[in-house]
């Protein structure tokens, strides 16, 4: 242990070979020496690029028997049930891989599989950023390039899942012609260029294969590289601690022991993804059969990421659709275009923008390394909470036929709950979250004030009982004394000069905008000014 | 990375300015009371404080451990390529996986022995870094993010000379021709996808029915009859129109089923609705009625939501429901959206019967079927 060892002839030689051409001995030591913060909820991010790692194995072994193509012929091949059934050779080709390729089975699975963990990850990674407040200068950027890889991510399950053009693949993709159709005056040129012609044609799968593994992926691997490299050039965000502060970064270095640590993790997540594919079936297209325009079946389901846009399609209403009276009259078909373009660009749009609004409302321009407790942000936490309740509601709605045959409830009146829930509960989770994280807060505070609650009763000579506080820990009394007062600049500028003159600023409209914004995103905090951590020294007299 | 840095020597800390193998300051050493060893003998990378070792009987039974589940990685590796072998595609022998239980068990082999191999590597993996490895607690200094006010003036400055010196900003000619230049080479990846399809002129509004087509039931090349329908009152039959393409396994192309499959609905004389007196379209003397033949109605099944067959008929109330998004019709009232988000009715194509007896069509839909898109109207 004392003594290091010598490396390796071979290795020094490597090393030295490589350092000739690129002198790489300093850049080499610093990135091995980089710092990752310790907290589970950093490797959400690891779990999206490992499984990202994994789909593009399986997509390649994928490719090597797919053949992409809507040509029809009447299946001859080895699965018994579907011999002399018309299909494309797309569907027949997948059958192969079924039925016909040693772990062939096992790798579309592995590949829907990891398709799933992708994009789960990715949202869960996402909100853990969001309620963090991670997004916050300087990772501004970094954020943004998050939601293009996610909005890239469900457009590439998407097209993926339409690929093998089984039954309820194709209607994927019907729905979505459906959608192009609806576009005002573009739709049905929109539609007829990316389908070569009318639905379903005899394009489209080829086109939505070279744009599932050739165009998307490069752009998704180009964007994960280049948020890879502003996340390691930034560094990650860190929990509040003790030696935390926004110039100092703890924790485990990259060399030995984080590389070990992700290498294990990735193995893991690998291992899970394997082991889904091996005992759960999904997707099993031989018992959906092939693509007709003219068959369906009932308690269709899309993938889960595409649920949230299949529940508003549904619990829409066509009762905003109207014509415009011009010529013959042209429709602008809501009940199609609100939940197919308005829905998702909101939900997407207001992620994007959050990080830009935020700013706005509190001035705050300074580098934020330490991450947020998301009850010390009420405001946004609250928000979040609201679009997670909006956009889970929509997500269940898309199944809500299921639901109304496990339960027995009227298939219609499931459809009005949920239009209800759509608008009430986003509202209603803003508001009792809102009040949790502030009697979390307040919380904090009385632990600060006066130590935690430990649990045991005394009782006092006058016959009183009380619960003896005790002392928290150095770690958390730091936590919680660090607590971030919520400000705004906006409300430190006076609403009038000292001769009573108003401050031009906060009259006008986009500036009184702002302070009201200001009020409204600062004014419940729970102060913790003057608070004095509790030091064990007032258990007697004050303990209650 | 700025060769401003210096990551490099604070990752260190003050491990820089201490010759290797000798103590640092006492102050550092308080934490390490767990430590198995002394700081006189911290030899590590880095700094003796922030390296939390394991007890050396930790260690030995984490390498024990650890190898362990190597061993049991290394079992499963082993175990698929085993099982790979074990079950031969259809030509080479049984038994083979392309019966699909024996699929099925291939594929909980083959994935089982993988995830065996994978878990057990990370399991290992895992031990190695938790029992064998430190625990380390590294500070670092987050960089500085803006230059100094120096290195961006001094940037700023050079950039303008340059662009100046080259020429750019000072010859407008040739600056805006080059701007010039590239526009229509902007404009041509747009303009070459103009190929990906033709346009769609009139194409979507037409079907292959007319007058006189007789129908097959979908899936069959049996032709239509009204008495199909009239041993069942409450019926509902899916139908095709009667082609025999060449070249397409159904004698009828995909694009021409999306587009002209038919639900032939069979509705009792006391249950027709007002509205199927209304004229088929503006300004038509035909009625919805008038296009029925003796109880028979015939509408679109493609939804003109998005396009899904609406497929569900429900006999007792005469409502054909879209099982996508549920939108649901009244077939006896000119099939008009009685809920959902369908934007309109189901457009009906008119119906009689041929001098052999067969049902037939008497002309194209009322309306273009499908999902409904800008120019339906028109």
């Amino acid at each position: 242990m004392s003594k290091t060892t010598q490396a390796p002839k071979a290795l020094r030689g490597v090393g030295n070979y490589i350092d000739d051409r690129f002198h790489l001995a300093k850049t080499g030591e610093k990135n091995l020496r980089k710092v990752f913060p310790n907290h589970w909820s950093f490797m959400l991010g690891e779990i999206a690029l490992y499984s990202f790692i994994i789909l593009l194995l399986s997509g390649v072994f994928l490719t090597l028997w797919f053949k992409p193509s809507m040509m029809e012929v009447v299946y001859d091949g080895s699965y018994e049930r579907l011999q002399g059934v018309p299909m494309s050779e797309a569907f027949a080709s997948t059958l192969h891989i079924n039925f016909d390729v040693r772990g062939g089975l096992l790798m579309r699975q592995i590949h829907h599989w990891a398709a799933l963990i992708f994009v789960a990850s990715l949202v869960v990674h996402m909100l853990r950023v969001f309620f963090t407040g991670a997004f916050r200068k300087p990772r501004e950027i970094n954020w943004l390039i998050g939601i293009a890889i996610f909005t890239l991510a469900m457009v590439e399950g998407l097209f993926g899942y339409s690929l093998p053009d089984d039954l309820p693949s194709g209607m994927g993709v019907r729905i979505l012609q459906g959608v192009m159709l609806a576009l005002p005056l573009v739709g049905s040129y929109i539609s007829m260029f990316l389908f070569g012609g009318e639905f379903p044609g005899e394009d489209i799968i080829t086109r939505l294969y070279m744009l599932h593994i050739l165009l998307i992926p490069a752009l998704l691997l180009a964007l994960i590289v280049a948020h890879f490299m502003i996340l390691w050039h930034q560094k990650h965000t860190q929990y509040p601690g003790q030696q935390r502060t926004d110039k100092t970064v703890v924790g485990t270095p990259m060399f030995p022991a984080f590389a070990v640590k992700a290498g294990g993790f990735f193995f893991f997540t690998f291992a899970v993804t394997a082991g889904l594919s091996a005992f759960v079936q999904i997707n099993p297209i031989h018992l959906f059969g092939p693509f007709t325009p003219t068959s369906i079946t009932s308690g269709l389901q899309p993938d889960w990421y595409m649920g949230f846009m299949e529940g508003s399609l549904r619990i829409f209403p066509n009762t905003l659709d109207f014509t415009i009276p011009i010529g013959d009259g042209y429709p602008i078909v809501t009940a199609v275009l609100v939940p197919g373009l308005v829905i998702p660009g909101l939900i997407f749009g207001a992620l994007a923008l959050w990080p830009f609004i935020e700013q706005w409302i509190t001035g705050d321009k300074r580098a934020r390394n330490v991450a947020d407790r998301p009850r010390n942000a009420p405001t946004r936490t609250a928000l979040g909470v609201a679009g997670i309740t909006f956009y889970g509601v929509l997500w269940l709605a898309g199944s809500n036929d299921v639901l109304s045959e496990t339960f027995s409830i009227d298939l219609y009146l499931t459809t009005y709950i949920f239009r209800v829930l759509a608008i009430a509960g986003p509202i209603v989770g803003y508001i009792i979250t809102k009040r949790i994280c502030l009697g979390l807060q307040r919380r904090d505070r009385e632990t600060l004030e006066h130590g935690y609650e430990s649990g045991i009763i005394q009782q006092l000579p006058s016959g009183e009982f009380i619960e003896v506080h005790k002392e928290s820990s150095a770690e958390s009394t730091h936590v919680l004394k660090e607590k971030p007062a919520l400000t705004s600049t906006a409300l430190e500028e006076p609403e009038t000069d000292d001769k009573g003159v108003e401050n031009p600023d906060a009259r006008k409209g986009m500036g009184k905008l702002r302070r009201s914004l200001a009020h409204w995103y600062t004014k419940d905090d729970v102060s913790f000014e003057g608070v004095e951590p509790f030091r064990g020294h007032h258990t007697q007299d004050e303990g209650h | 990375m700025t060769e401003k840095n210096t990551n490099d020597k604070n990752e260190a800390g003050a491990d820089d300015e201490r010759v290797v193998g000798t103590p640092t300051d006492t102050t550092e050493v308080v934490s390490e009371k767990t430590s198995a060893h002394s700081e006189s003998e911290h030899d590590g990378p880095y700094l003796a404080s922030e390296t939390h070792h394991r007890p050396e009987e930790q260690q030995r039974r984490g390498e024990k451990l650890a190898a362990l589940w190597f061993i049991i990685a290394l079992l499963g590796g082993i175990g698929f390529l085993v099982s790979y072998f074990l079950f031969p595609p259809n030509a080479a022998g049984e038994p083979s996986i392309a019966d699909p239980q024996i699929g099925q068990f291939s594929n909980m082999l083959l994935g089982g022995t993988l995830t065996l191999a994978m878990f057990g590597i990370g399991a290992g993996m895992t031990v190695w870094a938790r029992n064998v490895m430190p625990h380390y607690e590294v500070a670092s200094p987050y960089d500085e993010l803006p230059s100094s006010e120096e290195e961006k003036s001094s940037f700023s400055e050079f950039f303008m000379k340059s662009a100046d010196e080259s020429g750019f900003t000072k010859r407008p000619l040739m600056r805006r021709t080059l701007i010039a230049a590239m526009l229509p080479l902007g404009l041509a990846p747009v303009v070459l996808l103009r190929d990906t399809g033709p346009l769609p002129g009139d194409q979507l509004k037409e079907t292959r029915w007319v007058d006189g087509m007789r129908m097959y039931v979908e899936g069959t090349h049996r032709y239509l009859r009204a008495e199909d329908l009239e041993n069942d009152p409450y019926g509902m039959i899916s139908a095709l129109p009667a082609l025999d393409d060449e070249g397409y396994p159904h004698g009828i192309s995909l694009v021409d089923q999306a587009k002209s499959v038919i639900l032939l609905i069979k509705v009792p004389e006391e249950d027709w609705k007002p509205g199927m007196d209304e004229p088929v379209r503006e300004g038509s003397d035909e009625t919805h009625m008038n296009w029925t033949h003796q109880g028979i109605v015939a509408y679109s099944k493609i939804c003109t939501h998005v396009g899904c067959p609406a497929a569900l008929y429900e006999r007792t109330t005469h409502r054909i429901l879209c099982p996508c998004h549920q939108s649901t019709f009244d077939a006896t009232d000119a099939a008009k959206v009685v809920f959902g988000p369908a934007h309109r009715a189901l457009p009906q194509l008119p119906i009689g019967v041929d001098d052999e007896g067969y049902l037939v069509a008497r002309g194209d839909f009322n309306e273009p079927t499908g999902p409904t898109f800008w120019e339906y109207r028109g």
